[in-house]
């Protein structure tokens, strides 16, 4: 019987670059940015780094396929790279690689990096590209804000909510993160915004308008793990543990069979209830302290406070206009800024998640520091479409918790 | 004895408002001003010839037993296709049996109702449809005249709702207007209306007609219903005059509310007339183009008898008024937008051998059924979708096309490329089962809703203007 991962990987250190529009600098120069930071963090030479994983997810727009670009980057020593992608999740998955390759005793010490360069496509939004031979001769020409619109008008049939209230419930997502940005200075965005600007913006997808998305930028981050007992060895003290890393991907259920009713995400529930249960978490409202969630759109940040089992089905809206996600409530979401504020460079994203959740769990996060230390911090990817997508839910915490 | 079995008709939504057009284009030319009247239907951006054929097909065939269909037959001068068979499409659209003959016939004003009697020449059962998708220029008379329309007819031997009495033609080089290759072989060339009038129809119609009735024993006052496709003032009634026949008999050529819709216009005409009809009653047909072909019928007590269908009259009540002439000459590349980046990267290839491995599927919007639990999906895959299932291999053909949805989620979307913004799109759930994220058309974005039933129409799903290549696949239309 599997035990699963908890417990048996730490952080040695981690970086991340500034995220934004980064027109001076490539992706190469990311990395390195990231990397330096996190090497400085663990305390090692880059050369007892044994293996490594590369997260890109649209690397045709920069810096192309493989492993090579990473290794290159920062001249590794011809140790393996594996680059990973899964659409959203893939920076989760480069840390799952890392942390993996470490638990089994394959190697000592891994690195996980993800980068993305977006901003070289000459428009907004993320880059328009195809989807498969076959899938793009009958799938709609959907937009990443257009899929998860629709998630508004399933939520609001199956609860009876009207367009009005979960519209300012959405709004109130976005003033929040942009309240938690503001005091970020690697986040791209940084300004506060009001619950009236987010109403007034223009549409982009209905209902979705401009405040109820997230950015696209420029950025990169990276994670290097080890074993507590190596850390330790490293003068490491107040270690931060991997506790569950759970991925759920849909297989055409959503997509192609009427059970699903379009409201939730049918693989952020199972992947999380996996994740609790190999973190040891049984009452995840009382016992997670921070959660980075993936809110490519207001609305997808909404629903996934039920999918993740901590606001009650149907109970979202009241939960996040109550201020329990904000970043005085009593579970923060977001509390870098998220998505909305830092931007989705898609490989990069994961791992930028777990970086906050990192700083906080050591108190090492200043003007955002939560003053009430947690001990249990969840990350978040959503990454395709509701109706079809990857879902990654990582745990960490404070070792031995 | 040959004759019709059904018929059908289709007529695209829109319908321009010719006083836009007028409005925007009377500084230039004057005299335009005297046809602002009324309106034409236009095809939507995601319509042609082809497809336009589909949905008349359909309400000709209705629940009739498309394997009975032998031969497939389309008519028209705007083929999106020149070396591809046009009507291969069609066929496949409507999931037709593979052992059949199909034919496109083009060239001319008169392919329709000359493919309509070829048809009623043949044996076994004939699908023909005559479809028009028609280009004009910018500030021409034409672009206020005509309009975009399809008919369709079964040919066959039993059960004819409408018997051929009598088929005539006469060839006769007469060029009105001719389309030829070149840069500006998109648009026709017309001569004067005046000696159209006089040497054309005045002088070619009335000895062709009268031939006619004279093979069949006729005289004018045996016709019912007199179906003249000509606009121009004056040349029907005059006709019928000639003829000894009474006023009140000439059809409506639909010039008010729909437009010259080309070599299918007679068919449109004659699908009208039909709707029209009383047992007994004879239809004359006329189809004008480097000479005449003229068609009588004499409906027969199954008239009364065949279930109710759209028609021309049904589908023009189906309507949506556009005033936006500038919509209008965008989609048909009349003037050079600024479409954005989003626009240039998404083409895909032509994909040939990928659309020929699915074409049931892409086409005719087949899915499967699963033989051990019963479950329907789309598309058919190797593994039965349903969880409590799972079987593999285990689904048979199940057509999706004529099923009734709904609503589940949509959106209206900015930001993606659409050729008519917002994008529309959605998951369609079908009542029986199986669902699938369905681009919307024929809607508008405000009244969408989580429940509103939804009709597949076969559509253009986007046209490669880099290689001319048009892809075509099934929408979600609103149901009523």
């Amino acid at each position: 019987m599997a035990s699963g991962i908890r417990d048996k990987v730490v952080i040695l250190g981690m970086g991340c670059s500034k995220f934004g529009e980064r027109w001076d600098r490539e992706a190469d120069d990311l990395m390195v940015e990231a990397f330096e930071e996190a090497l400085k963090d663990a305390g090692i030479e880059k050369n007892r780094i044994e293996a490594a994983w590369l997260s890109t997810a649209i690397e045709e727009q920069h810096v192309g396929k493989s492993g090579v670009p990473l290794a290159v980057a920062l001249r590794l020593p011809y140790i393996p790279v594996t680059r990973v992608e899964n659409y959203c999740a893939s920076g989760s998955e480069a840390f799952r690689g890392a942390v993996y390759a470490v638990a089994s005793g394959a190697c000592d010490i891994a690195l996980a990096l993800g980068v993305e360069k977006l901003k070289d496509t000459g428009y907004g939004g993320l880059p328009q590209r195809l989807r498969g031979a076959l899938n793009s001769q009958y799938w709609p020409n959907i937009s990443a804000p257009g899929s998860f619109a629709q998630l508004a008008a399933a939520y609001r049939a199956k609860h009876n909510v009207s367009a009005d209230d979960l519209k300012r419930a959405m709004a109130h997502v976005s003033v929040k993160s942009h309240d938690n940005g503001a005091r970020n200075d690697k986040a791209h965005l940084r300004n506060k915004i009001s619950i009236d600007d987010v109403l007034k913006a223009p549409t982009v997808a209905a209902p979705l308008g401009l405040f109820d998305c997230c950015g696209v930028s420029d950025g990169s981050a990276c994670a290097i793990v080890t074993t507590p007992e190596i850390a330790k060895s490293q003068g490491k003290r107040d270690l931060i543990a991997v506790k569950a890393l759970q991925l759920a991907v849909s297989n055409g259920q959503e997509a192609s069979h009427n059970a699903w009713d379009g409201s939730y995400f049918a693989t952020a529930r199972v992947a999380s209830s996996r994740a609790y249960k190999e973190a040891g978490i049984e009452r995840p409202r009382e016992q997670i302290g921070l959660i980075e969630v993936h809110d490519c759109f207001s609305v997808t940040e909404l629903v996934t406070m039920e999918d993740l089992h901590i606001s009650p089905e149907g109970g979202a809206i009241k939960d996040v206009l109550d201020g329990f996600y904000d970043a005085d409530g009593k579970i923060p979401c977001q509390i870098d800024g998220g998505l909305k504020c830092f931007g989705h460079p898609i490989g990069a994203s994961g791992l930028r998640m777990l970086y906050e959740m990192y700083l906080q769990l050591q108190g090492r996060a200043g003007a955002r520091q939560r003053k009430q230390d947690p001990v249990f911090g969840l990350t978040h990817n959503l990454g395709g479409f509701p109706a079809q997508n990857v879902c990654s839910v990582s745990i960490v915490g404070r070792y031995g918790a | 004895m040959q004759g019709l079995v059904a018929f059908g008709a289709y007529v695209p939504r829109l319908r321009l408002q010719r006083a836009a057009a007028v409005q925007a284009n009377a500084w230039f030319n004057p005299a335009l001003k005297a046809q602002a009247k009324g309106e034409r239907a236009i095809a939507n951006w995601d319509e042609d010839a082809i497809t336009m054929a589909v949905e008349a097909a359909r309400d000709c065939i209705g629940a009739h037993d498309r394997a009975r269909i032998g031969q497939a037959i389309l008519a028209s001068t705007t083929l999106p296709f020149q070396d591809r068979q046009n009507v291969g499409v069609v066929a496949q659209a409507l999931s037709l049996r593979r052992d059949i003959g199909t034919l496109d016939i083009a060239g001319s004003q008169r392919a329709g109702t000359s493919a309509l009697i070829q048809a009623l020449r043949g044996s076994g059962e004939t699908l023909i449809v005559a479809s028009e998708r028609r280009r004009t220029k910018a500030a021409s008379p034409q672009e206020l005249g005509y309009g975009d329309a399809a008919a369709a007819f079964l040919v066959g031997s039993e059960n004819v709702v409408a018997k051929l009495v009598v088929a005539h033609s006469e060839a006769v080089d007469f060029v009105d207007h001719f389309r030829g290759h070149g840069p500006q072989s998109d648009y026709d060339y017309g001569w004067e209306e005046r000696w159209i009038r006089d040497e054309g129809y005045n002088k070619l119609l009335p000895p062709a007609v009268s031939a006619a009735l004279k093979r069949a024993d006729l005289t004018g006052a045996d016709i019912a219903h007199l179906c003249v496709p000509v606009a121009m003032r004056g040349v029907a009634p005059g006709l019928a005059k000639r003829l000894g026949i009474a006023e009140e008999r000439v059809r409506d050529v639909l010039a008010a509310n729909l437009g010259d819709a080309g070599t299918a216009h007679p068919l449109v005409m004659l699908a009208d007339a039909l709707a029209a009809a009383k047992p007994g009653e004879r239809i004359l047909v006329i189809g004008f183009g480097q000479g005449v072909d003229v068609l009588v019928f004499e409906t027969t007590p199954a008239l009364a008898k065949l279930p109710a269908r759209l028609g021309v009259q049904g589908w023009l009540k189906r309507r949506k008024a556009e005033t936006n002439y500038q919509r209008y000459l965008t989609w048909n590349d009349l003037v050079t937008i600024e479409r954005g980046m989003r626009a240039e990267g998404g083409a895909l290839p032509p994909t040939l051998s990928s659309g020929y491995r699915n074409m049931e599927m892409l086409l005719g919007l087949m899915g499967g059924k699963c033989r051990i639990c019963g479950t329907v999906q789309w598309p058919q895959s190797n593994v039965c979708v349903n969880p409590n299932c799972n079987a593999f291999h285990s689904q048979d053909d199940h057509p999706f096309a004529e099923k009734l949805g709904k609503i589940m989620s949509y959106t209206a979307d900015q930001l993606t490329y659409s050729p008519d913004p917002p994008a529309c799109y959605g998951m369609v759930v079908f009542d029986e089962g199986g669902r699938f994220m369905a681009d919307f058309t024929d809607v508008d974005s405000e009244s969408l809703a989580v429940g509103a039933r939804m009709r597949m129409t076969f559509r253009v799903k986007e046209f490669d203007s880099q290689r001319g290549y048009t892809r075509y696949f099934w929408k979600a239309a609103p149901a009523a």
